[in-house]
């Protein structure tokens, strides 16, 4: 009990301190691809530390519900991101929400993020807001029909059993799993509000979304969004590992010393394996339209129901 | 015996609306019929709830000397009654109490007074009715006392047209039920519901009383297209009037559906199962696309409640497609999940419409485009407000998630079914409810966004005043219960066990055994959820961040002018409005579905005339459907008009030979 506890707290501790490093590591890698030396992997940890010293600036009519969101919104990533097996399943809290439940919670973040961004009453807020439901609105659902696709196969929503199952030698190669893993792909890079949907980059240009959101915020207010983002990209990143490649998570009721390590390492080649992938793909691709966002993510829907529809109908041959 | 103390709460609630005819004008006519409404509600209420969770033995029925003197006047309390008499009597004790506070603003008190407890008591009465007769008069009663509340502004625009349509679709959908009562009780005339129940019926007549169900039961829960009038009447009532009309009477729908459906038909073929999967899909996307593009914000609501019939009518569709195909477990998950989203919109949707009611009272505009800011001068409704739009977006840990859940769960035991057509068809309502669900969310960011939040819009919004304790207290009650069916769903979940025992035959896993309140619909390996834990687990790690920011980093706050990317214009009309926000999503949806078109006036350089942006949009459902229906009756009516002149001679022939015609029909009949 207590060392079931330990571990869940450590998983907790884990995603929290890991996510940053993700995103300097993204960073990195992309400035040198593009031959630039880019500034350290540990500079989003400064960036915190900076944030948090400083005071905030709050809009004059800024309202307690601005105040609390960037709290909440932490809070909810944090949660659902300690609810994804990293480098173990079976953890002790792990039955307190399905995927679906964790969908939501990220859903329950963005909603109150999309509400702040409406606070101050400015015209960036609104547009960030504005943008950022109507990306939901086609990257939820898409999510879930994902889950449905992993749900039909493990038999279960609930994440450890299907990164259990999908260890196990008996799902083999499906046609619904590539298409759910390409959706889920494309779902993971417009929640994120990476290239091409978003640029998490830019700054003062009429196409960002999530960065208009969020454009009054500053010190610790600002400094819990980033860590959110952080988070939220660690989460998505550890999904795919745990669904796709789930090599070396140590199963329900452990494992020694020895395989705590070797699924350690494992969770840390698969992270440094999935940001190096995004960058390569972020440096290749150019930013799109905002109105050809819809097609992108249409296309991730109907993959993702093609795969849930293969699996109904192949049930019974 | 419980059905005694509902039937005399519905006489007391009689009485009243009797008596209110003469005291409605008087200053203390107002407090006596709310309070008297509150009363029979709460004790109605109580009284259904001890018969669900406790049932006692013996006969619940009871036969009044009334109605048809050779059938009586049946009424019966079972499980099923007993959970839509408590939901009836939570939204009636949320509505009263408002009533309380909020009926001091009203114009024409005499207007509102009678109808409101007869509008109660008739929806009591449709649940506890247990032969035809009782039932189609009740709900007829029902029909007509919301009509009279609808038409209690009747001067205002809108509003008569809004009556005479609800008046409309009111007696078609009462006229389909009739003749669906008259099938069922066939040829022999067994009207009492117990008759009906044994009588084997035969495939035609079986699919002829689903059809006509669906229709008359359809149309007054608003199932699109049969929705037209909803969004028209809902919003035209007083605010709590509003709230019944959404969260309550369109459930008594539901009832009428459940119980004709699944209890005195008794088995159904499969494919009538894709039929309600049809209707539930269609209104739960279409709904919230029609609220996406509201900016009135009772009818915003009133749309919504679209979305969330179609939801329920989805889980029903499911449980119908389980039943048909002997999947008893399956179909207890789709049906509790169906009936618990009953209890929970009841719930999120009162709460709404209160709040609107509210926010209408404080500053006289419906209009969100004229609203903004309330968030600081009403500060008590803005958070209740939001509570009820978490719950209706679906989102963890409110109550609305964990029907949703329960769907979704539902949804995925599909596979197992064996016919073709559920099979491709399950899947596909599957990714139109989360697709409703999605949208929902961005329907509430928006309408709780431009209502609440930004900087006023008019000076009735700078001004608005926080309403009286007795409507807040209604609406606190309600966020309360929301939360608590959130956190708690277990409990809700083991009070509908029986009510899915008596229905569908089987009952979901006993939820109070499992560890911590979790909730697991089929088996702890196949998926869990647990609101209680969620909600601590994030209120938790919020606190922890919060404390140790302000322990260990900066905790200072200084106010300054919004940044705004170093251009901040003072005039509040350079906020985003509830047009501009949902424009994206009227581009990628409504350009297909409401051909919606944005037309921009640009004046030539030079010029000073203002540019313009114009947004059209055409409702499918009257466009399709109703304006050449309502041309074909116009037609029609003018043809027969000739009848009215003929000459004595050709009105005696015509006579004549209609005789002629009726005995050749009667001697020819097999």
């Amino acid at each position: 009990m207590i060392l079931e506890l330990l571990v869940q707290g450590a998983q907790m501790a884990l995603v929290l301190l890991l996510a940053p490093l993700l995103t300097g590591f993204v960073r990195t890698v992309k400035a040198r691809l593009l031959r630039r030396r880019g500034p350290s992997i540990l500079q989003p940890y400064r960036d915190l530390a900076r944030l948090l010293r400083k005071e905030v600036v709050l809009a004059e009519n800024a309202s307690w519900l601005f105040r609390t969101t960037p709290y909440l919104v932490v809070a909810a990533t944090w949660v659902a991101a300690a609810l994804v097996p990293t480098f173990a399943t079976g953890l002790i809290f792990s039955w307190t929400a399905d995927l679906i439940a964790i969908i939501a919670l990220l859903a329950s973040a963005r909603f109150f993020l999309a509400l702040a961004g409406m606070d101050v009453g400015t015209s960036f807020g609104g547009i960030g807001s504005s943008r950022e439901v109507m990306i939901a609105s086609l990257a939820e659902p898409a999510m879930i029909m994902i889950v449905f696709t992993l749900a039909l196969v493990a038999g279960s929503t609930q994440l450890s059993t299907v990164a259990t199952v999908l260890a196990g030698p008996e799902v083999g190669l499906r046609v619904s799993l590539g298409l759910a893993l390409v959706a889920l792909v494309m779902v993971a890079i417009a929640e994120n509000g990476r290239i091409p949907v978003d640029n998490p980059a830019t700054h003062l240009e009429l196409t960002m979304v999530h960065e208009a959101m969020v454009l009054e915020y500053s010190g610790r207010h600002l400094a819990m969004i980033e860590l959110a983002a952080a988070i939220k990209l660690l989460l998505y990143v550890s999904l795919i590992a745990a669904v796709f490649a789930p090599w070396g998570i140590v199963p329900a009721g452990g494992g020694g010393a020895g395989a705590w390590a070797a699924s350690l390492l494992a969770y840390a080649a698969k992270l440094a394996v999935g940001g190096f992938l995004l960058a390569l793909f972020e440096t290749a691709i150019a930013k799109m339209r905002v109105f050809r966002v819809p097609d992108f993510l249409g296309a991730a829907l109907m993959l993702g129901l093609l795969g849930t529809l293969l699996l109904f109908v192949s049930r019974s041959l | 015996m419980p059905i005694l103390v509902a039937l005399w709460c519905t006489a007391a609630l009689l009485a009243t609306a009797v008596a209110a005819v003469a005291i409605g004008r008087h200053p203390w006519g107002r407090p006596l019929v709310y309070g008297v409404s509150l009363t029979a509600s709460m004790v109605a209420g109580a009284a259904a709830l001890v018969h669900l969770v406790a049932p006692p033995g013996g006969d619940l029925t009871v036969i009044l000397p009334l109605g048809l003197p050779w059938l009586g006047m049946h009424l019966r309390l079972d499980a099923l009654a007993a959970f839509f008499l408590v939901v009836v009597n939570l939204g009636a004790f949320a509505a009263s109490l408002y009533g309380i506070g909020h009926g001091r603003h009203e114009p024409a008190p005499q207007r509102v007074l009678p109808f409101f407890p007869a509008f109660l008591a008739g929806m009591t009465m449709v649940v506890l009715a247990a032969d035809a007769f009782t039932f189609l008069l009740s709900w007829e009663f029902m029909s007509l006392a919301s009509w009279a509340l609808v038409m209690a502004h009747h001067r205002d625009a809108g509003n008569s047209r809004a009556g005479y349509v609800y008046l409309v679709m009111a007696s078609f959908g009462t006229l389909a039920l009739l003749l669906a009562c008259g099938l069922l009780a066939g040829p022999a005339g067994g009207y009492a519901f117990a008759d009906m129940r044994g009588g084997g019926h035969d495939a035609t007549t079986a699919t002829l009383v689903l059809v006509l169900v669906l229709l008359g039961a359809g149309s007054k829960a608003g199932l699109v297209p049969l929705h037209v009038w909803l969004p028209l009447a809902h919003p035209a009532a007083p605010s709590h009037v509003s709230a019944l009309m959404s969260g309550v009477m369109t459930k008594v729908a539901v009832y009428g559906f459940v119980r004709i459906v699944f209890d005195l038909l008794g088995g159904s073929p499969w494919w009538s199962a894709m039929i309600v999967l049809a209707f539930g899909g269609a209104s739960a996307v279409l709904g919230v696309l029609y609220a996406l593009m509201q900016t009135d914000l009772k009818r915003l609501l009133a749309y919504s409640t679209i979305e969330n019939v179609g939801i329920v009518f989805i889980g029903l569709g499911l449980a119908l497609a389980f039943q048909s195909n002997a999947m008893g477990t399956a179909a207890a998950l789709a049906f509790t999940a169906a009936l618990l989203h009953v209890l929970n919109h009841a719930l999120f949707k009162s709460l709404l419409f209160l709040g609107a009611g509210a926010v209408l009272t404080a500053t006289g505009a419906r209009d969100v485009e004229r609203l903004g800011g309330l968030i600081r001068r009403m500060p008590v409704t803005s958070a209740l407000f939001l509570v009820g739009c978490v719950a209706i977006s679906a989102l963890p840990p409110l109550n609305g998630f964990v029907s949703e859940w329960l769907t979704f769960q539902a949804v995925l035991q599909s596979p197992e079914l064996p016919q073709w057509g559920l099979r491709i068809m399950v899947p596909a309502v599957g990714a139109l409810l989360a697709l409703a669900a999605a949208l929902a969310g961005a329907c509430f960011v928006r309408a709780f966004g431009v209502t609440f939040l930004g900087r006023p819009r008019s000076t009735a919004a700078e001004t608005a005043r926080e309403v009286d304790r007795v409507s807040l207290a209604a609406m606190t009650v309600l966020a309360a219960l929301c939360v608590l069916a959130g956190l708690l769903p277990g409990v809700a979940i083991d009070a509908l066990a029986p009510v899915a025992e008596a229905i569908v035959g089987a009952r979901m896993p006993a939820q109070g055994a499992s560890a911590w309140l979790t909730i697991v619909p089929i088996a702890e390996s196949r998926g869990s959820y647990n609101g209680l834990l969620v909600m601590v687990f994030v209120a938790g790690s919020a606190a922890v961040a919060a404390l140790a920011i302000h322990r260990f980093g900066s905790r200072a706050t200084r106010r300054a002018p919004a940044w705004d990317c170093g251009f901040p214009v003072p005039s509040p009309a350079t906020q985003y409005t509830a047009g501009s926000f949902s424009q994206p999503i009227r581009r990628v949806f409504a350009t297909l579905v409401f051909r919606a078109r944005e037309r921009v006036e640009m004046p030539p350089p030079g010029a000073t005339a203002p540019a313009r942006l114009t947004v059209e949009w055409r409702d499918p459902a009257w466009d399709g459907l109703y304006t050449p229906f309502a041309g074909l009756v116009t037609a029609a009516a003018e043809r027969l008009n000739r009848l009215q002149y003929l000459t004595i001679r050709r009105y005696l022939s015509l006579v004549f030979a209609s005789l002629v015609g009726l005995l050749l029909a009667v001697a020819l009949w097999p």
